[in-house]
């Protein structure tokens, strides 16, 4: 009896687990409105940056146009659902599906080769086939700013930057930057750390921890919700009276982090990239192929309130910015 | 020399801060296994843990104005529903006499899905919580503090570090000083003479599962309210384990536990320095992000000797058996 109770118990457990494996089937396309989907990469929905900032483009759409978008997301927790959450969206005939994120350009691809009449779209990673539109940033113009903000506005002279991975969307960022800091401090160390991940804040405290403690007194993050990390450190070394800063990446992280440690951020306009490319699709103007956005398109740049920048270091990276513009600089990408 | 003071100070810091957690839970599976429950389920427990912790610690925050208060209340939380979770793995693995292993592994599948699950539906669909705002921030020890490098490597911590260490005190003194302690550890060894000395097994060994429950729980409730700020379905991402290994590696002693939790931590903060220091120009970065687990193979596979499990551990006891 004992056994057929155990059988039950260890059972149960088991199914449980299955089950909430099993993500309810997207509802199939039926005439109401265009459906368009989105799929995060690894980070999660919530991550503060990179994805979020995709679905609130959605949801700014979704707003904006009503009943004649409908909007859904799938996230991805490991590389492997990649694949099976785009397919979730394409068998189900929406009309257009993101795949967030340069870790899923490859599987984008095969995805957009094996339905070769459905649509994607993916951020950061060129696909060349005739049915994805794909979206990448000058991340590096955009970095070379707050490169510029860190050089004049550090006090100890040394410069921290924490990426994600080792991959080129992260390596323009670190390559602008380091050349915005030459620009205006010639003479600045820079620490660099790659965590290895978009997902582990806790690697990025430590990054964060170390590179205070040597010294350095602001850090440019570019690693997703790893820099949640770093955040966290900061807010921990202001709260004990150290003068240290963090410049957000993708959203303006002031907003969630907060004026007291978040010195600006770049952003990377992400929802208005996505926002444009959907809404291109709604009104039946889709178009395959690659778009590139820097300072000058305004895909890139930094926020619009920066409360802790003083004006004359506003003022240079404003004339740093029209040169960019214009070409009189050309930003190293790598 | 100065300068070499200052990095050694400096990776200390970081090595407690990585290696609290640990300690917690080579502490929790120090518990179980002592009274004779192998615990598997450290990990599931740690998710739990850290769930409940973030989940409370938000809500407690935003809903009723807790403040600096709710990481407190968020960290007790976690610890009581850790109690309820393990409370599983005790009924099916000394009462009903389950394969403690196969208990275990099921919890940690039910933890990890079942957390997730949660999240989902409290959060509108997200697959983490919100980032909290008010999580525990380091303490200085008023003076000690202020020692060159000791200061800043010792007593300056998290307030969840003074406490891990303080329950290694604890630990060892009721486990080896007390009545209690002689009893949890004799129905580990040999349940069928702590029986006959009128001692009630199955109470002992939940007793041992039950507080295994709390203590991997606060482990994973001082990553969420440390480091990461929220939680998601990779806030703990193998610690129990690595805990398990340490309580292995410490010999089933809690001191030995917790010193084998901060060799751990140390691998872990040493990757910041690495790169600090350039050497990623001479070591590809990929080798320094492999080597916790470098470290924890060599480790468990020659340097710590015999290492000798309480005699019954992983068996269940029938009342009446031989």
């Amino acid at each position: 009896m004992k056994k057929v109770l155990l059988l039950i118990l260890v059972l149960t457990l088991a199914m449980s687990t299955l089950l909430v494996g099993c993500g309810a089937d997207k509802e199939t396309a039926d005439g109401q409105g265009a459906k368009i989907g989105m799929v995060t990469d690894v980070g999660g929905i919530n991550d503060n940056s990179f994805n979020q900032s995709a679905w609130e483009g959605l949801q700014r759409l979704e707003k904006d146009l009503g009943d004649k978008v409908n909007i859904d997301n799938a996230e991805s927790t490991k590389a492997t659902d990649y694949i099976p959450n785009l397919n979730q969206f394409i068998s189900a005939n929406w009309d257009l599906t993101w795949g967030i994120g340069f870790l899923m350009g490859e599987d984008v691809k095969k995805v957009a080769d094996q339905n070769p009449d459905a649509k994607l779209a993916i951020i950061d990673s060129f696909v060349d086939a005739p049915n994805v539109a794909s979206v990448t940033f000058k991340e590096h113009e955009g970095s070379f700013l707050v490169g510029v903000v860190a050089g004049l506005m550090t006090k100890s002279n040394k410069i921290g930057f924490v990426g994600g991975m080792d991959i080129p969307v992260i390596k323009r960022f670190e390559a602008g930057f380091k050349a915005g800091v030459k620009a205006v401090k010639p003479d600045a160390e820079i620490a660099i750390n790659y965590t290895g991940a978009f997902d582990k804040s806790d690697l990025g405290k430590a990054a964060a921890s170390t590179m205070y403690d040597q010294g350095v007194d602001i850090i440019f993050h570019a690693s997703g919700s790893t820099g949640d990390g770093v955040f966290n450190e900061a807010s921990d070394r202001k709260s004990a009276g150290n003068n240290v800063w963090v410049i957000g990446v993708d959203k303006d992280q002031a907003i969630i982090f907060g004026d007291e440690i978040t010195l600006t951020s770049m952003m990377k306009r992400v929802d208005e990239a996505i926002y444009q490319v959907s809404k291109d699709l709604v009104e039946g103007n889709f178009k395959a192929g690659l778009v590139e956005l820097g300072l000058k398109e305004n895909g890139v740049g930094l926020p619009e309130n920066n409360p802790n920048i003083p004006a004359d270091v506003l003022k240079k990276v404003e004339e740093y910015k029209e040169k960019i513009v214009s070409g009189e600089i050309e930003v190293p990408a790598e | 020399m100065d300068f070499i003071f200052s990095i050694l100070s400096d990776l200390m810091h970081n090595t407690i801060v990585f290696s609290t957690a640990l300690i917690f839970a080579s502490l929790g599976g120090l518990f179980s296994e002592r009274s004779g429950v192998v615990n598997i389920a450290l990990e599931g427990l740690m998710v739990v843990g850290a769930f409940t912790s973030a989940v409370v610690t938000y809500f407690v925050d935003t809903s009723f104005g807790g403040g600096a208060l709710s990481p407190w209340i968020g960290f007790f939380a976690a610890a009581i529903v850790g109690v309820l979770f393990s409370l599983l793995h005790a009924l099916a693995s000394v009462t009903f006499k389950a394969d403690q292993v196969v208990s275990g592994v099921a919890l940690n599948f039910l933890a990890a899905g079942a957390t997730v699950y949660l999240v989902k539906i409290i959060f509108h669909g997200a697959g983490q919580t919100k980032t909290l705002q008010n999580v525990f921030t380091k303490l200085s020890i008023p003076y000690l503090s202020d020692i060159p490098y000791l200061g800043k490597a010792l007593f300056t911590a998290y307030p969840t570090s003074y406490i891990a260490f303080l329950l290694v005190g604890v630990a060892y003194y009721v486990l080896f000083k007390t009545p209690f302690g002689l009893q949890l550890r004799s129905v580990g060894e040999h349940p069928r003479a702590a029986d006959t000395m009128g001692i009630n097994v199955y109470k002992m060994r939940y007793i041992g599962v039950m507080l295994s429950g709390a203590l991997a729980a606060m482990g994973g409730a001082t990553i969420a309210l440390t480091t990461t700020s929220n939680f998601s379905h990779n806030t703990i991402s193998g610690q129990g384990f690595i805990a398990l290994a340490a309580l292995i590696f410490g010999k089933w002693h809690p001191l030995g536990a917790m010193g084998a939790a901060l060799f751990f931590g140390v691998a872990q903060a040493l990757n910041p320095l690495v790169q600090l220091f350039g050497l990623t120009k001479y070591i590809p970065v990929d080798f320094i992000y492999m080597l916790p687990y470098i470290l924890t193979i060599l480790v468990l596979a020659g340097l710590v000797g015999k290492a000798i499990a309480p005699k019954s551990v992983g068996k269940p006891y029938e009342t009446g058996s031989r």
